[in-house]
């Protein structure tokens, strides 16, 4: 947490709200970074708070480490179902002609289980291992594509063209038109309020061409001999080829959600944190070897999604607290994130940690991402490239943030480039 | 204490001291022994917590059941034989002690 640049009245201010008017749901506290103290605080004195009044209702925040994973690993408990209110602080709310793609993600045993097992095997690191050498050769064609010296906007230069292309790999989509799955994937997950739509009907329209493009390349890849791209595996796979199509739409859409948001932030908020960590910099340029513990410990740093959310299915008690039936509880991972009780020195970012993979960037229990490795080895493999070309990538600004209390984004973070 | 023993895939071996009512993925993941991931937290959601239990071994840990959570995941696991387990679905009893435990080379 940056304090060093914020006014100090915020930071005494924000010392002596009394804790039952703290609500950490509100998107500007993420937007300027001052989240953080207000976490602080509850993870010392009140680590499971209750928030009476907000704009998305009253809710439970979990905020240490060890009570977010007794959550999230007790789903017998705590529902993902959609019906229910879904997995963010914001209710899913079914709309008129919304066009409902359901999402495993958002589901409860028993169809959960079956829809994960489904596609699982798509995502398998020996499969995903295959398209590396094609991932890599197209980051290299990116980066080398950039100017050296001059200021450009890192988000939207890079991190935004390397996820959009890794996805496009991925799928093996239509090169030319790669670009739509980014689009697909923003309004998959949008409402109207966020701009990224006009409407409702607007995004419909967008999402019945998005199934019927999906339906083309499905019909196309089931017809010729397997490949390794998941359009491909899920095409022919046993478990997956007799799927409904709508069914198949949305768990497809899924897995570009999953990885577009948090790996374009990943990507952007590793070259944040190494610049705000010099001492780090020069240990990365000295030993590029600590690329792979560095990836973990950048998505723990970032923790691209700031929570997730349940509701309970029963009365039950957790650090002392009596929660409902029927409330809605916060695993704050950022939070979590950064518990100096279970993590050593959790508010430093630290390249060479002994344990870099134990964090809750991608949370515990049956719903543990399932695009944890893919992630992990798109990230090795950009850094990898990033350090054969640039000795340094300098941030010369301030970073933008995004207004969203789930993704934690940086929209812009304006750099130069040093050439090695 | 029970004391758990596990073998890595190049032959070596680590003996751990375990609590009881723990799980042989606790045994693994406290004691930092290799290979063993342990994702989902122990939960039986993502078998990167699998294991060859030694056939001397096998019917005092008891052999995997063939309907349920458990056999579905290692349905997807690289390397399964009739004596692999998920260590998360393993917990340690007094008659373990002396367990061996084969790791596999990779989680997936
Ligand atoms: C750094 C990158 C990523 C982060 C931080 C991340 C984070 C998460 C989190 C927090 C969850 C929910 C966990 C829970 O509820 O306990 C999740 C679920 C999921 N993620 Fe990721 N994710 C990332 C990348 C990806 C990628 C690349 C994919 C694409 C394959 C992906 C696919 C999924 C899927 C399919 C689920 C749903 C799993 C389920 O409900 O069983 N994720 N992810
Ligand atoms: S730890 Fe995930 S299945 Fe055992």
């Amino acid at each position: 947490m940056n304090t060093q640049v914020m006014e100090m009245d915020t930071a005494e201010k924000i010392a002596s709200i009394p804790l039952d008017e703290i609500d950490v749901a509100r998107p500007s506290l993420f937007q300027s970074d001052t989240v953080g103290l207000f976490f602080d605080r509850l993870r010392a004195e009140d680590p499971v708070h209750y928030c009476r009044e907000s704009y998305v209702g009253p809710y439970w925040s979990i905020t240490k480490f060890d009570d977010i994973m007794a959550v999230d690993t007790n789903h017998k408990v705590f529902s993902s179902e959609a019906k229910l209110g879904g997995i963010a602080i914001q209710d899913m709310h079914s709309v008129e002609g919304g066009l409902e793609l359901e999402m495993f993600i958002a589901m409860d045993q028993p169809k959960h289980d079956q829809q994960r097992k489904a596609v699982t095997p798509s995502v398998a690191p020996s499969n995903l291992q295959l398209l590396e050498p094609v991932i890599r050769e197209r980051a290299g064609e990116i980066l080398d594509q950039l100017p050296i010296g001059e200021e450009i906007d890192w988000v939207d230069k890079v991190s935004v063209e390397l996820t959009t292309m890794t996805l496009a790999t991925l799928f093996d989509f239509p090169w030319e038109e790669r670009r739509k799955l980014t689009r697909w994937s923003d309004i998959t997950t949008a409402a109207p309020e966020t701009g990224i739509v006009e409407s409702y009907e607007a995004r419909r329209e967008e999402l019945i061409e998005c199934a019927m493009y999906f339906k083309g390349l499905w019909e196309q890849r089931i017809n010729e001999e397997p490949k390794n791209d998941l359009i491909s595996m899920m095409a022919h796979s046993p478990a997956t080829r007799d799927m409904p199509f709508l069914e198949f739409l949305g768990n497809l859409l899924l897995l570009i959600v999953g990885g577009n948001d948090t790996t374009r932030n990943s990507i952007s908020g590793g070259v944040l944190a190494l610049n705000q960590n010099p001492d780090e910099y020069r240990k990365l340029n000295e030993n590029p070897e600590l690329i792979g513990s560095m990836v973990p410990e950048i998505i723990r740093w970032q923790t691209p999604l700031t929570h997730m959310r349940r509701t309970a299915l029963e009365d039950y008690e957790i650090g002392g607290k009596q929660i409902k039936k029927g409330d809605k509880v916060v695993m704050w991972y950022l939070s979590g994130n950064r518990d100096g009780s279970v993590i050593d020195r959790a508010d430093q970012f630290i390249i060479d940690r002994k344990n870099p993979r134990h964090h809750l960037s991608f949370g515990y229990g049956i719903h543990r991402c399932m695009g944890n490795r893919l992630a992990e080895l798109q990230l090795r493999i950009i850094w990898e490239e990033i350090h054969k070309r640039f000795s340094k990538v300098e941030v010369t600004g301030e970073p933008e943030r995004l207004f969203s209390n789930l993704v934690r984004g940086i929209t812009k973070l304006p750099v130069r480039l040093h050439a090695r | 204490m029970v004391k758990v023993t596990f073998v890595a895939s190049d032959g070596e071996r680590r003996a751990v001291e375990v609590e009881e009512g723990e799980t042989a993925r606790e045994a693994a993941l406290f004691n930092d022994v290799p290979g063993i991931d342990g994702d989902c937290g122990g939960v039986c959601a993502c078998a990167t917590c699998h294991v060859h239990v030694d056939p001397e071994w096998i019917d005092k840990v008891g052999r995997l059941m063939k309907d349920g959570m458990e056999a579905d995941l290692l349905q997807f696991a690289e390397g399964t034989t009739e004596y692999s387990r998920l260590a998360c679905q393993i917990p340690i009893k007094p008659m373990l002690d002396g367990l061996v435990l084969h790791v596999p080379e990779e989680q997936y």
